[in-house]
């Protein structure tokens, strides 16, 4: 298992430094100056040139690109233009509620949507299952900002259940939960939904394989095959799901932190490009890669917990 | 002939299609008596699977079922419309069954011991440790190398034969009294074929087992089976005892099978393969289901199904024309 872990690490490091080559390069071929924006328009050329050199972005590209790299090797990310504060900082001062909100969301989504997902593929084509697959695809079908002012309206608004505006920061555990509800149930529901329908396929597709069969023919009784033979099996794609959801997360995050007016990576980087702060935003990306590549590696892990055949490659 | 310890009475299997129900299965008597193999032989599509499936009740519904007037009766207890838990305490019991193809019948997330010992703790009410104890005597016994070591491993860890064995174990867990073996060497290697075949024949004799042997391989059938009964589009069309039947087939199928095996003493053109193939259970005419590829079939063979008669005794035939 350890050789594993350490092999699938070692495969993450070209797909890192991949992205992070886009990400230098995209930050350069944006158009305009950094120095003109910073400034304005009524900058001086003294002014610009001496930003310019201050930001390093005077230098050739080659010397630019590997200050990137080897900032990134030492952990600098460098600081925000706009603020003069370290991208870390920035980052670090967000990153928990973003956390919070998205384990929460999977947590949701495997607590509702696994059960679901079962209760539709053992009751395949009867009503059970036509239910949740119509309310799993409405689900999908909903853009985050819609249910979100959705669920404002009525759990916030009209019933009065929870805060309007959810800010992580405040109270006890309980407070802070219930400003936790809203936005983990908004993207819960889409997580949810999504974990139903691969859930459902999956089991479906399990319960038709031959070991399946001999464990119904060794005696076992429908309920114990579901649980203890079928379910196992039928959880890696629902893995894959959850793996790949965890990397989408940011755009669905942001969305959901906008509305509810949560801080997070999500409103970070709206900040970010709205005050054009280059830097700010080449951290971010590079933070967001670095999430993606370890939302796959745990992915990748999941799958060897499940399936023995995969620990054996 | 002692008392069966299986005797089907009428068996029919049909599936739901957009033309109603169509039999797959048509009307079969068998007696299975203990400590005889009957070989269940005929072509793909001819119904000798779901006949196994049948007797497990493992008929895949919604779409099968086990038509209405059918009786399987297991130690004189009817099977047919039992109740999930009364065949529960039954299949893998009392009655086990293994697959053809062991690459697939093996759960890829379970240990190998885990699969064996699971059936034991359920119908013998072994606790843990002895399930386990009892899972490696089964290992053993289907002579699984290191037993030990290979009971933590995975099937995937286990070349073909070493999970059919796996599959024996299972089956023989519970010390069945019939034994449904579904082509359980066809997906194999010939040499290991003729080792699980040999396996086989040693656990039966040994426990006084019943076995119902479904394969289309008539050299394994001279080899291991007492009676042989031949089915064609869901009918049997030929029993009897084995030599009989080698020695003089009397249905014009029968011997289309012995003409279509490649023996050592012929050559390959002396091969005499049957035409067509069986057909689908909705394309049933009216006379004899095998007529249209017989090359004995007269006019009364086209519009007058044959009955089952006896032509000696042990012996029957469904045939008009019989050899």
């Amino acid at each position: 298992m350890l050789g594993f872990l350490l092999r699938r690490i070692a495969l993450a490091i070209p797909t890192l430094l991949a992205v992070m080559t886009a990400v230098f390069v995209l930050a350069r071929v944006v158009p305009g100056d950094p120095a003109q924006v910073i400034l304005g328009d009524q900058a001086t050329a003294e002014a610009l040139a001496a930003l310019r050199q201050r930001l390093g972005v005077d230098r050739p590209l080659p010397a630019q690109y590997v200050d990137f790299l080897s900032g990134i090797l030492r952990g600098d990310l460098g600081t925000s233009m706009v603020t003069g504060k370290s991208v870390w900082a920035e980052v670090l001062a967000v990153l928990p509620y973003t956390i919070e909100l998205t384990l929460a969301a999977i947590l949701l989504g495997i607590l509702f949507g696994v059960p679901l997902g079962v209760l539709a593929a053992t009751r395949h084509n009867r009503l059970p299952d036509a239910l949740t697959r119509v309310l799993s695809l409405a689900g999908l079908s909903f853009p985050a900002f819609v249910s979100a002012v959705l669920l404002l309206l009525v759990f916030a608004i009209e019933l009065r259940w929870f805060p309007v505006i959810s800010n992580p920061r405040s109270g006890d555990l309980l407070e802070r939960l219930q400003h936790l509800a809203l936005p983990a149930l908004n993207l819960g529901l889409i997580m949810t939904a999504y974990i139903t329908r691969v859930t459902r396929s999956s089991v479906l597709g399990v319960l038709g394989e031959d070991y399946i069969r001999t464990a119904r023919a060794k005696g076992i009784g429908r309920r114990a095959v579901l649980w203890r033979h079928a379910l196992r099996n039928a959880l890696i794609p629902v893995a894959t799901v959850i793996g790949l959801y965890l990397g989408t997360m940011i755009g669905n995050s942001v969305l959901t932190e906008i509305v509810f007016n949560r801080p997070g990576l999500g409103k970070l980087i709206l900040g970010a490009l709205n005050q054009r702060d280059y830097t700010l935003l080449q951290g971010l990306m590079v933070i967001f890669a670095g999430f993606i590549v370890l939302a796959n590696v745990a992915t990748d892990l999941a799958y060897g917990l499940i399936d023995p055949r995969v620990r054996a490659r | 002939m002692t008392e069966p310890v299986l005797a089907i009475r009428n068996l029919a299997v049909e599936f739901r299609s957009r033309d109603g129900w169509l039999p797959a299965v048509r009307g079969i008597d068998l007696d299975l008596a203990p400590n005889e193999t009957l070989a269940l032989v005929g072509e793909s599509g001819s119904g000798k699977s779901l006949t196994a499936l049948a007797i497990m009740g493992l008929v895949p519904g919604p779409a099968g079922r086990i038509a209405a007037g059918s009786s399987i009766r297991f130690e004189g207890e009817e099977l047919v419309g039992a109740s999930e838990k009364a065949l529960d305490a039954v299949r893998g019991n009392r009655i086990a069954m293994i697959f053809q193809e062991p690459m697939t019948a093996l759960n890829p997330t379970m240990t190998v011991g885990a699969q064996i010992a699971e059936a034991i703790r359920v119908h013998r009410g072994l606790g843990r440790d002895a399930a386990w104890r009892e899972s490696e005597r089964l290992l053993d016994l289907v002579k699984v190398p290191s037993r030990r070591r290979r009971m933590h491993d995975y099937p995937h860890q286990f070349s073909g034969g070493m999970r059919q064995r796996v599959m024996i174990a299972i089956a023989l867990a519970c010390r069945p009294r019939v034994l449904l073996a579904d082509e359980p060497t066809t997906a194999l290697d010939v040499t290991i074929q003729a080792q699980v075949l040999g396996l086989l024949e040693d656990l039966k004799r040994e426990h006084g087992l019943a076995v119902l042997f479904i394969t289309h391989n008539l050299g394994v059938v001279a080899l291991i089976a007492d009676r042989v009964a031949v089915m064609y589009a869901g009918e049997i069309v030929e029993s009897g005892r084995v030599e009989a039947i080698f020695a003089a087939p009397k249905h014009p199928y029968t011997l289309g099978l012995l003409g279509s095996t490649l023996r050592i003493d012929r050559d390959i053109e002396a091969l005499q393969p049957i035409p067509g193939s069986v057909p689908a259970p909705g394309a049933l005419g009216r006379g004899c289901a095998f007529a249209p590829r017989c090359p004995r079939a007269v006019s009364r063979c086209e519009t007058e199904p044959p009955p089952l008669e006896a032509v000696a005794p042990g012996r029957l035939v469904r045939c008009w024309m019989p050899a």
